[in-house]
């Protein structure tokens, strides 16, 4: 991890960018990106500003109202509906979602 | 009759001043001659409310009318519905009809309420202005050349300019009060977990909580009290009883200590909306309430909070958008990854893009600890600080927004502007907190609102306290001069 001060320093590069973008499995045109850089790094130091803020001690928020997760009984509920959901899908064929081929 | 709140609409209905036919048929009427100026509605669904009025008015016919029977609202896009296209103002869900309903909508619809139509929103519900929407911008019906907040925009100009009565909207960081306040409704997010988020397009889970835009309190409780309450289907959804809103609101006037923080008056207001602000403030004096100033010390950084938590639960919800299942595919079928990244490229419009890649960058390995941990440690600071509060006071008001509405296109290109539009707003939906905005008066001809915040599940006193407001004051009231 680095520390709060190696963070003021952080300005995000075009290599910052295109490898976030692979992560989030999102294609950028190149007329795009010189704006999205600008735009991130506008956003980034909004965030920054975090950073001063000494949380020393303190529990992380895990839910608004405190409250646990509510659990339900581990019995079936649903039934099968997949002709309806995959009426939704952009292809489909004997019940199967299709994808470009993935194993040679 | 298109003036009149759900309440007043009511009571026509049951006094058969006319049938919910003839009510349909003119909210339908107004929205052919005024929505082409205002795009407020992304789908209109006019044979399907005629349907539903003739229902109702057998209904009210036989005697067997139940809370909402015959009156006419919308639904923000963001909530799915059997049957109706339901797009979250994105490319990416164009073709997307849901398999089935939200539970907001079931519950509406089985009050007997009647859905005119889905209403425009910004896309995935990120933005303030209803400029991020694939389908255009919604103009205010103050000023068209204005925005009319975000993201629930849609919403809040349909009802101001009276294509329909009331409507539902979700709030992550302000986005039915934000709206409600540079439209001049009023505009109820209520505690997360109160209203079931089942059925309702996910942005930031821990944040998204849906509401209503009416015009008075008095409609917010008739519309809460069908939406509220648990639903198995929603395991965030409270298991918490529902008290009777609307006897609720009725009960006499109570001595009330109001919370006002002061450092919300600072120089990052607009002067003539801070004025109108503590005029509405001077008016809960009158009814006998007190203010006193309280202090929430790590407010400041709520919107630096919300930019990390707000991101990343996106980045992480919207990754179920990979061209394959539902919604949209881009063409091209040589390589998977390549297909997920062209689909997403073509499918999201900027602004997302811009969210999921800020999410995604303080989720990464090495960032965590420091962007989004930190932020749910201040989070936490943040919620402290209400949980203080209110041990003083049983309110905190204050502005809603910086600004009256902005002109269109004047924030569009800077993100942070546009981000800071929702600095008094984020810190009710960090701490899970109920809050409402009424109109409070106007400035150059633009509404004004003032936001009320209460404790946890007080609902109820939320809106006693706008409805006495709204005795004394008529803002609620005013409908611009061409849709009166």
């Amino acid at each position: 991890m680095r520390t709060a001060s190696e963070f003021y320093a952080v300005s995000l590069k075009s290599e910052d960018v295109e490898k976030l973008c692979s992560l989030a499995r999102l294609e950028i045109a190149p007329a795009e990106s010189a704006d999205l850089l600008a735009k991130l790094t506008d956003i980034v130091r909004l965030v920054d500003e975090l950073q001063a803020q000494d949380t020393r001690g303190v529990v992380p928020m895990a839910h608004p109202l405190d409250r646990p997760q509510r659990l339900r009984a581990d019995v079936v509920t649903e039934s099968d509906e997949h002709a309806l959901y995959q009426a939704n899908a952009p292809l489909v064929e004997r019940d199967l979602y299709l994808v470009p081929k993935v194993i040679e | 009759m298109h003036d009149y709140t759900l309440a007043r609409l009511r009571e026509g209905l049951l006094g058969e001043r006319f049938s919910a036919t003839e009510l349909t048929r003119h909210f339908l009427d107004r929205i052919a001659r005024f929505d082409g100026e205002l795009n407020a509605f992304i789908s209109v669904t006019a044979e399907q409310a005629l349907r539903q009025a003739e229902h109702a008015d057998r209904n009210l016919a036989a005697g067997r009318s139940s809370a909402l029977t015959g009156l006419p609202i919308a639904h923000k896009d963001i909530f799915c519905t059997r049957g109706v296209k339901t797009t979250c103002g994105s490319r990416m869900l164009d073709n997307f009809v849901s398999p089935y309903d939200a539970t907001v909508v079931e519950r509406l619809e089985r009050a007997g309420a009647i859905m005119l139509g889905k209403t425009n929103m910004d896309e995935f519900a990120m933005g303030s202005s209803n400029e991020t929407s694939y389908y255009g911008p919604v103009r205010n019906p103050w000023d068209r050349e204005r925005v009319p907040g975000g993201s629930s925009g849609g919403s809040a100009a349909a009802v101001t300019a009276r294509l329909v009565s009331a409507a539902t909207g979700t709030d992550t960081g302000g986005s039915i009060r934000q709206p409600a306040a540079l439209s001049g409704l009023t505009g109820l997010k209520p505690t997360y977990g109160r209203v079931s988020r089942y059925g309702m397009v996910a942005f930031a889970s821990s944040l998204d909580q849906a509401g209503t835009l009416t015009h008075s309190a008095e409609d917010a409780a008739l519309l809460l009290q069908e939406i509220a309450g648990l639903d198995e289907r929603d395991s965030t959804s409270l298991d918490e009883p529902v008290p009777d809103y609307d006897r609720a609101i009725r009960t006499p006037w109570e001595k009330l200590t109001i919370g006002v923080p002061e450092s919300f008056f600072d120089d990052g207001l607009d002067a003539d909306t801070a004025a109108a602000v503590r005029a509405g403030l001077s008016v809960f004096e009158k009814l006998g309430a007190t203010l006193k100033p309280v202090t929430l010390s790590h407010i400041h950084l709520s919107v630096p909070v919300y930019y990390v938590v707000a991101p990343a639960e996106a980045s992480s919800n919207l990754s179920r958008f990979d061209g394959v299942r539902f919604g949209y595919r881009a063409a091209g079928d040589d390589d998977l990854i390549e297909l997920y990244k062209r689909t997403r490229g073509e499918g999201f419009g900027a602004e997302v893009k811009r969210r999921i890649l800020t999410g995604t960058y303080v989720l990464s390995t090495g960032y965590y600890d420091a962007y989004y941990l930190q932020a749910q440690k201040v989070r936490k600071l943040i919620s402290e600080d209400f949980r203080l509060a209110f041990e003083d006071v049983d309110l905190i008001a204050g502005p809603t927004t910086p600004t009256p509405a902005f002109r269109i296109g004047q924030k569009v290109d800077d993100p942070v502007q546009m981000y800071l539009n929702d600095i008094y707003t984020i810190g009710a939906n960090l701490a899970g907190l109920p809050a409402v905005s009424i109109p409070c008066g106007f400035v150059s001809g633009l509404p004004v609102g003032l936001q009320l915040v209460g404790p946890h599940l007080r609902e109820a006193e939320l809106l006693k306290a706008a409805h006495y407001f709204q005795l004394e004051t008529d803002w609620h009231l005013r409908t611009p001069g061409i849709y009166r």
